[in-house]
């Protein structure tokens, strides 16, 4: 953990060493996410719920989805963009040091520009958290807490098997991107409004609607189940196939060189 | 110590013709050309001794490199340096090597220098008076004083490489792997470089590993050379009774094309 802060420090001095760059970047970032929630507030202009959902809640789920995703791409960014670590050779270099590789790969990149998504999302919850009708529990606040981490380690699962791909495919494949960032779009809204067949692929493929959408069934007072609330530890428990399909690239990695 | 028995190791290599129809008909069957990157080679390199890896391009010399540093398994075959097996026990292994590649970086690329060896000490958790002498002394055999403050993008290469020495000697390793570093140095860069590998070798009783295609190189830091072409290894040597052989060629540029030609590599 000191050595990550080790790492931080250098990610924050090579930063600085570019500063319009990463205010640009992080403003661009802001833009495009308040135009997602422009768009839901325009919706919400015109009709008043979402398959009874109404506009506090469906916000919920959506700044916990944002808060994980923003959380996932800033940290587990070396990942994502392992592609171009394995390419450039860089992971040789983490192979040549006494460290665990995946802390190094972590350690490789991260992405301070998603500040301003992170905060966006941070505001948006403020904002319903004061302005819903949810009646606000220790208990319920934990599990909001607990939504937004099980999001952020299913996403950096899911950047973890992509990058476990790479070993296979060099290149990164795009199609993956359907689960993080078709996830995240999905996740504006409650994942029960699209359907069965979609609910069950989220719950079971890749948990996503254990984070969001059974917690805010608790949290919006719809099921009583206390049970739902503890949905979101999907998101850890789905790290384990994703570790072990890693483990599985590097060693192929390993024997082949390539 | 450095013992390598009997070390295979092929690469699969997708071939195809030339132009887009062949590339489109490569996205359903491609073939594959199996290359013997290494054939049963056989090496012993005793502590201290330093040694030239020479050999022409793609004879395998990246590929050793990568198996002896632990980034590579082969298929077949023995390797233990220091009583380890590099693939098996990485961590604890490179911990004792330190890998200079002349073509890659190992800085970070937007801060400075000194930042980059400050970060190295703690992953390899160098203790600090260790890292300090071990600065100190790179600092002044290297002549790093005016550019441990520099981002290292703006180095130039011969200052590069330098640093990049130095960066991969900050935890006393008792084994040092050099692939080609000398590589596009001028010629000041290039004698300083070859001026601290012998005194590091001198002084530290440093095993030195180095590959290069600059005999110069050979010629001021090796005593005995290794020869490998196609994946075997065709000649293992010391220098001066290589050059009894040849009595008449000048160079020793001439003397290992002519070799390659005895071998046909």
């Amino acid at each position: 953990m000191k050595l990550y802060l080790k790492y931080l420090k250098i990610h924050v001095q090579s930063m600085m060493e570019h500063k319009a760059s990463f205010f640009l970047t992080m403003a661009a970032q802001v833009m495009t996410t308040i135009t997602a929630f422009l768009g839901i507030s325009c919706l919400f202009l015109r009709f008043h719920s979402v398959q009874g959902f109404s506009y506090q809640e469906v916000l919920l789920g959506y700044s916990v989805i944002l808060f994980s995703f923003s959380l996932a791409e800033m940290f587990a960014r070396g990942f994502d963009a392992f592609g171009s670590i394995l390419s450039n050779g860089q992971f040789d270099r983490i192979l040549l040091r006494p460290r665990n590789d995946i802390f190094q790969v972590l350690a490789t990149k991260v992405e301070f520009t998603r500040i301003g998504k992170l905060l966006q999302a941070f505001v948006m919850m403020l904002y319903v958290i004061f302005t819903s009708d949810i009646s606000w529990t220790p208990c319920k606040a934990a599990i909001v807490v607990l939504m937004i981490f099980g999001g952020a380690a299913l996403f950096s699962g899911l950047f973890l098997v992509y990058a476990a791909l790479c070993f296979f495919t060099t290149q990164g494949l795009e199609f993956l991107n359907i689960f993080t960032d078709g996830g995240r779009e999905l996740g504006k809204y409650p994942m029960g409004i699209y359907g069965k067949a979609v609910l069950r692929f989220f719950t079971f493929l890749v948990p996503l609607a254990m984070i969001q959408y059974y917690p805010l069934l608790y949290l919006t007072g719809r099921d009583s189940r206390t049970i739902l609330g503890l949905c979101p530890l999907t998101g850890f428990v789905f790290l384990i196939p994703c570790h072990a399909l890693w483990k599985f690239g590097v060693r192929h990695f390993v024997s082949t060189g390539s | 110590m450095i013992q390598v028995e009997n070390v295979s190791k092929s690469f699969r290599v997708a071939k195809r013709n030339a132009g887009l129809k062949e590339a489109v008909k490569s996205l359903w069957y491609r073939k594959y050309e199996v290359v013997q990157a290494l054939d049963r080679i056989s090496f012993l390199i005793p502590e201290g001794e330093m040694v030239g890896y020479i050999g022409p391009n793609g004879a395998g010399k990246s590929s050793t490199i990568k198996i002896l540093s632990g980034i590579l398994t082969p298929e077949e075959g023995l390797v233990s340096i220091n009583g380890r097996i590099p693939w098996k026990q990485r961590k604890e292994h490179v911990r004792e090597i330190g890998v200079v590649f002349g073509q890659r970086t190992q800085l970070w690329w937007d801060v400075p220098v000194i930042d980059s060896f400050c970060l190295l000490k703690d992953i390899y958790a160098v203790p600090n008076i260790e890292f300090n002498n071990n600065l100190e002394e790179l600092t002044a055999l290297l002549h790093l004083e005016e550019i441990l403050r520099t981002p290292a993008r703006q180095l130039s290469l011969g200052q590069r490489m330098r640093c990049e020495i130095a960066a991969s000697l900050l935890h006393s390793p008792k084994i040092l792997f050099l692939d080609e570093p000398t590589i596009g140095l001028d010629a000041v860069s290039k004698l300083a470089v070859r001026d601290f590998i012998l005194k590091l070798n001198e002084a530290k009783k440093t095993t030195v590993l180095l590959t290069t295609h600059d005999m110069q190189d050979i010629e001021a830091l090796a005593k005995r050379i290794i020869l490998i072409g196609k994946g075997r290894i065709l000649l293992d040597g010391s220098l001066s009774e290589l050059k009894e052989q040849f009595p008449n060629r000048e160079s020793l540029d001439e003397m290992i094309a002519s070799l390659y030609r005895r071998y046909q590599i």
